[in-house]
């Protein structure tokens, strides 16, 4: 270890703000771009799960139309 | 070369492909920028001029190698979608185009506060900084491009053509600029120059290197890979992929 | 083969003839943008002298992306690109064509109010004749980087701002190379390099730039 504390660490021998500036806003910026990264699959898989959700009830309310059709024959 | 590319022409096989590399891509690059950036921060001994100031290093150096090396990526996924035609590596320019500007940002970013101790200014017009900012430019022009189509798949043929022109002249910036920087200045204060670097910081800058490389492969695998999902989302292959995953869910 | 594309060239040169207002705009707005400077940093004549050079290269880079759409886009808007591609001419010998017929007409006006704009900046006669050295040789390669831009964005419904946005970034070294050549008139040292290096830079577009541009515009065609 070449500093003799963790105060003498995050003192960074006096240039603290600058270097904990680039690594504080580099971190963020990279995290940012992971973290956007995986929203974005996420949301495609919502995506898809909300069309296979609509293509089900569009199929259900068919086969019930057609059930109701039949019904109505039958009365007939 | 086509009978190597070939298999990866269907979309479902280079998914694959990038789903068996990711893995090693992120952790690969979680364990070296750990040990990297640890070791340069904390176990390297302080430059004899710049004191600590100079640790920045260990993330300036590896953005700015690694926003050219991903540009080179880039340019030569869209040679390959150009002259083989192939659709993947179209996508491929569109998924890595995001993350290398974001570690050009990083790049002018670390090396606006690593000028601000050493030089007393933020930005100064150095030939380095500056053909980064162009850089910069270049990355958000194929991005700006790629998502102002409707098409998606018109819009990365034309990104990936801007790609192209801008690997082109990419070397004649970087020198035009170099050397305008030396008819305005002077040589007083690029001096960052390459003297001898010891072992014990080089290592840690070496391995800060190939974590951050490792990490902006993981991230344009893994954006490559929903690209894929987006334009093929109603091809079978990605609906059995979403199905087993969702019979997964329901499982646990 | 030179004689369908002679008649072309013909064609180009009676179109621009006909809308004469759109071709005049941005030579207008060329002289205003720099008569803006002498207003904004003041009228000393060692200031203007000093920053001259780069001021009428940023104006020239500005005003001849105003007239850059015209390149393509009515072409495209009315099928005439389509059927150009379907008529078995090479295309980049078409799209090299039009960009002559586009500097010609859209880009030489800049060279002839030139004399106007070293009155106004107070150019030396060396100066000048580096300035004009340099934009006979620099323009005809934005005219040739821009067509690619234009032919890229041709499919959007607004690419105006985006085509600045992409073709800017590249014009830096013709910027560089320019106004230092104008700048090393004004100290009497020799500019033959700086010319030499733009004349290379044109040599490269000119031998890249038609192929890029005729496939971007496939693409645009879809």
């Amino acid at each position: 270890m070449h500093f003799e504390s963790w105060s003498a660490f995050w003192a960074m021998g006096g240039y603290a703000f600058y270097v904990w500036l680039a690594f504080g806003v580099s971190g963020l910026a990279l995290a940012l771009l992971v973290a956007q990264s995986f929203y974005a699959r996420r949301s495609l898989r919502r995506y898809w799960q909300a069309e296979q959700a609509r293509q089900q009830r569009i199929a259900a309310s068919r086969s019930r139309q057609q059930q109701n059709s039949k019904l109505a024959d039958e009365v007939d | 070369m086509w009978k190597w590319l070939h298999p990866y022409a269907k979309t479902e096989r280079a998914y694959a492909l990038c789903g068996s590399l990711l893995p090693w891509c992120w952790g690969g690059a979680l364990l070296c920028l750990a040990v990297g950036l640890a070791w340069g921060l904390a176990f390297a001994p302080a430059d004899y001029q710049q004191g600590d100031s100079f640790r920045i290093i260990y993330l300036h150096v590896p953005s700015a190698i690694l926003s050219m090396g991903a540009y080179s990526g880039m340019a030569i996924a869209a040679f390959i979608g150009l002259v083989w035609q192939i659709r993947s590596a179209d996508m491929a320019v569109s998924a890595i185009a995001p993350v290398g500007a974001v570690v050009t940002f990083v790049a002018l970013f670390t090396g606006a506060a690593w000028g601000k101790p050493m030089w007393g200014t933020w930005w100064v017009w150095d030939a380095r900084l500056t053909s980064e900012l162009i850089l910069l430019f270049l990355y958000l022009g194929v991005i700006a491009l790629y998502q102002s189509f409707e098409d998606k798949q018109q819009g990365a043929k034309a990104a990936g053509i801007l790609a192209l022109v801008g690997v082109v002249n990419l070397p004649i910036i970087h020198y035009s600029v170099e050397w305008w920087n030396t008819l305005h200045q002077g040589a007083t204060i690029t001096k960052f120059g390459k003297p001898s670097i010891a072992p014990d910081m080089l290592w840690p800058l070496l391995i800060s290197i190939a974590g951050l490389g490792l990490l902006v492969a993981a991230l344009s695998l893994y954006r490559l890979q929903s690209e894929m999902i987006r334009r093929e989302m109603h091809r079978p292959w990605v609906q059995a992929m979403f199905k087993a995953q969702e019979g997964n869910h329901h499982a646990f | 083969m030179i004689y369908p594309l002679a008649g072309l060239l013909r064609r180009e040169l009676a179109l621009a003839y006909r809308q004469k207002a759109e071709l005049v705009q941005p030579l207008i707005f060329f002289v205003l943008v720099i008569s803006l400077f002498p207003l904004g940093v003041g009228p000393g004549p060692q200031m203007l002298q000093k920053i001259g050079p780069g001021v009428i290269w940023v104006a020239v880079l500005l005003s001849s992306l105003l007239g850059m759409e015209r390149l393509f886009r009515d072409d495209f808007s009315d099928g005439w690109l389509e059927q150009m591609m379907l008529s078995g001419l090479p295309l980049p010998l078409v799209v090299l064509v039009k960009v002559i017929a586009h500097w010609l007409t859209c880009v030489l006006p800049l060279l002839l109010v030139s004399p106007l704009l070293a009155l106004f900046l107070n150019l030396s006669p060396a100066m000048y004749q580096a300035l004009v050295l340099g934009l006979l040789l620099g323009t005809p390669l934005l005219s040739l980087v821009g067509a690619t831009g234009v032919a890229l964005t041709l499919g959007l419904q607004r690419g105006g701002v985006l085509l600045s946005l992409l073709l800017l970034p590249l014009f830096v070294p013709l910027l560089i190379f320019a106004t230092s050549a104008v700048d090393a008139a004004a100290m009497q040292l020799p500019y033959n390099g700086q010319l030499a290096i733009i004349g290379a830079l044109l040599l490269l577009a000119l031998a890249l730039s038609p192929l890029a541009t005729a496939h971007a515009l496939k693409i645009s065609q879809n």
